[in-house]
């Protein structure tokens, strides 16, 4: 798939102080004279700051990393988590469409996306808090299907619950990530045929590292989580 | 069933104590430094012996893989490289063992480096893997804060580190020499072979890559003996498997069962069955993407395992049943796996950068029954001119499903479009 950079770029990109420090703290991880390996999570963090990966961004991480400016565009282009034009403010969803998915319903909340944030992916809502996109499988099959809002992952949804979901987004609360119907993690809906026993832990990773509310969709709010 | 006491990954669900000392209850670095003690051979003998084969796809003896590596030298350390790209549509089961069940993983990790003489270890999990990624960050932090990580681990002697990178959404990172080069901090473009990575690697040294369930299950192996793990499954099939089942049965669900069970088995007893009983099953993709689909017909007998599978021309691959009832639209599906392929190819030559997107376009008319019958043995003799013409293995994954399709369902795909002619001729008619 072809992917271009915007053609609309920012005049600057600057690493605040915190991240930069963590950038160079993530170079350490990898041997000496390997620096272009920390490229994808520099690049990452990049997204994290901005919302999506500018072509300044793309020369201070060449910069940083000493790479040519063109080798980094060639990873920022090539990997397709990284957005190359402004996504919505708020929250950028990402609605796995790949077989499981479709065939537990996901072409439902496809047609969520299309009526509730805009008729194209990649395309920012009217009010351009919001935009939506068609991925690839997220490997939560067992949960299917699934919406990707963010760092977190919301299970087994079904179209009114997605609805439900977006609308929530919209209000400007957070909904609680992790399945919708109730379910721990991917054990059977019914109950587990293995492993049986008391739960020691209240959440399952995914969701308790969520919870933290460090760093959701919402930045800046007093976090409360709310169930659809 | 297997008992729960010859399960390996005992909180594969999350619901148990999930810290260290949890993980250190359940049996995990319980004499991590004897068994360190008893020697790099001993260990890759008995990795051998227990006839585990690699649980990422292709099935190759994990014990053999190792003992390619070659004697480590100053010059050129060796690498552990650990694949958790996992992005194979239909598998999720390396997530689970991540987030929840981490310190196999990493003490895992530490056996089979130490095994092939690497000191480093680098976990490469696929960026939409966000919170997992954190989970098992701590737990690599609690296992350095405890000294089971770091410069002696575990009182051994051996240094060992333990490094987490992440991806950025390309499924190709699966392929382990497109990780490789995304490791390297280039675009994923898959590498010639040889030289293999045993050879030249990472960085252009010796390095292995291995799935994170073949390395999650080493230590339990260690401990409970080859022989143990060998008497579960068939011959040359052996050992414990975690196995993930979506799409169409009442209660998907990720669990870990002994390899070669039954497919109706596997899918009754865990699944709660076919969703409108078992005689509206229409088929199952039985390991993923990449492998041709089983027709109901095969499904009453299906063994699942590499060679069972194998020998009824599909595969084990990563064990992700993906299961379709007869309301599934099964070229729609297949379909849809076209376009996976498509969209995740790298580019790099180009039958599958051009096969992919012309086998989906062939594929969308199929659905749609807007064919002639004679592209039913067109689309297949392309996806014959994409399989085995690639440096990598993604091209015979989009072929295959394809394959599978027309072999399987011949008679649906002609039907589609024989009935979709009839609705033509009658508009025709009607003009």
């Amino acid at each position: 798939m072809l992917r271009r950079i915007h053609p609309i770029q920012p005049n600057g990109f600057k690493f605040s102080a915190t991240n930069m420090k963590w950038a160079r703290e993530e170079i350490k991880k990898y041997p000496s004279g390997r620096k272009a390996s920390a490229v994808i999570p520099i690049l990452w963090k990049v997204q994290e700051q901005e919302g999506w990966v500018s072509r300044p961004a793309i020369d201070c991480v060449a910069k940083i990393l000493e790479m040519d400016p063109i080798r980094v565009l060639e990873v920022a282009s090539f990997y397709f988590m990284f957005h190359l034009s402004p996504m919505g403010d708020v929250a950028h969803i990402q609605v796995c469409g790949t077989t499981s998915c479709m065939l537990c319903g996901s072409e439902d909340l496809i047609k969520v996306c299309k009526e509730e944030i805009s008729q194209e992916p990649h395309s920012r809502s009217s009010d351009g808090k919001f935009s939506w996109e068609e991925v690839e499988c997220l490997g939560a099959c067992a949960n299917a299907p699934i919406v990707q809002i963010g760092k977190d992952y919301f299970e087994d949804l079904s179209e009114k619950k997605f609805r439900g979901l977006v609308k929530l987004l919209k209000k400007g609360k957070i909904p609680v990530p992790g399945s919708q119907v109730g379910r721990f993690s991917c054990e059977p809906g019914n109950g587990q045929k293995s492993l049986q026993g008391k739960n020691k832990e209240k959440n399952n990773a995914s969701v308790q590292l969520a919870l933290r509310g460090k760093d959701t969709v919402f930045k800046k709010n007093k976090l409360k989580f709310n169930s659809v | 069933m297997l008992d729960d006491k010859d399960r390996i990954f005992t909180n594969l669900y999350g619901k148990r104590d999930r810290s260290l000392k949890g993980a250190k209850d359940r049996g995990c670095w319980q004499g991590t430094k004897n068994i360190l003690k008893k020697g790099q051979s001993w260990i890759v003998e008995e990795i051998k012996a227990s006839g585990l084969r690699g649980r990422g796809g292709a099935g190759f003896p994990t014990g053999l893989k190792w003992s390619f590596m070659p004697e480590a030298k100053e010059e050129k350390p060796s690498y552990l490289v650990i694949n958790a790209d996992e992005s194979e549509p239909g598998t999720c089961k390396d997530r689970e063992i991540m987030r929840h069940d981490p310190h196999h993983l990493i003490e895992g990790a530490l056996f089979a480096g130490f095994a092939m003489g690497a000191h480093v270890t680098y976990i490469y999990i696929r960026g939409e893997y966000v919170r997992e990624r954190e989970a098992l960050q701590c737990a690599i932090d609690e296992a350095y804060d405890s000294g089971l990580l770091g410069k002696n681990a575990c009182k051994s002697g051996w240094a060992f580190d333990v490094i987490l990178h992440h991806g950025a959404g390309a499924y190709i990172c699966g392929e382990e020499t497109a990780l490789l080069e995304s490791l390297e901090g280039k675009k994923g473009m898959p590498r010639m072979k040889p030289p293999f990575p045993a050879g030249a690697g990472l960085y252009g040294c010796p390095t292995t890559v291995n799935n994170v369930e073949s390395i999650a299950v080493v230590p339990t192996i260690l401990r409970r003996g080859a022989g143990w793990f060998s008497s579960i499954g068939r011959a040359n099939n052996v050992g414990t498997k975690v196995f993930a089942i979506s799409g169409h049965v009442n209660y998907p669900c990720v669990v870990e069962e002994a390899m070669s069970i039954p497919l109706k088995e596997l899918i009754e007893k865990h699944c709660g069955g076919v969703r409108g009983g078992w005689k509206n099953l229409k088929a199952i993709i039985p390991g993923g993407a990449s492998v041709p689909l089983l027709p109901s017909s095969l499904c009453d007998t299906a063994i699942m395992d590499f060679d069972w599978l194998k020998d009824n021309q599909s595969g084990l691959g990563t064990a992700a049943v993906i299961v379709m009832d007869n309301s599934a639209d099964v070229i729609k599906a297949i379909w849809r796996l076209s376009k996976f392929y498509k969209h995740e190819s790298c580019g790099q030559c180009t039958p599958c950068r051009e096969g992919t997107g012309w086998m989906m376009r062939v594929m969308e008319r199929l659905v749609k029954g807007e064919a002639r019958i004679e592209e039913i043995d067109m689309l297949h003799k392309v996806s014959k001119q994409v399989e085995g013409h690639t440096i990598c293995a993604l091209g015979d994954a989009a072929a295959w499903p394809i394959q599978g399709l027309i072999r399987h369902f011949r008679s649906e795909l002609e039907q589609r479009i024989t009935e979709r002619n009839k609705v033509e001729i009658k508009y025709v008619a009607a003009e």
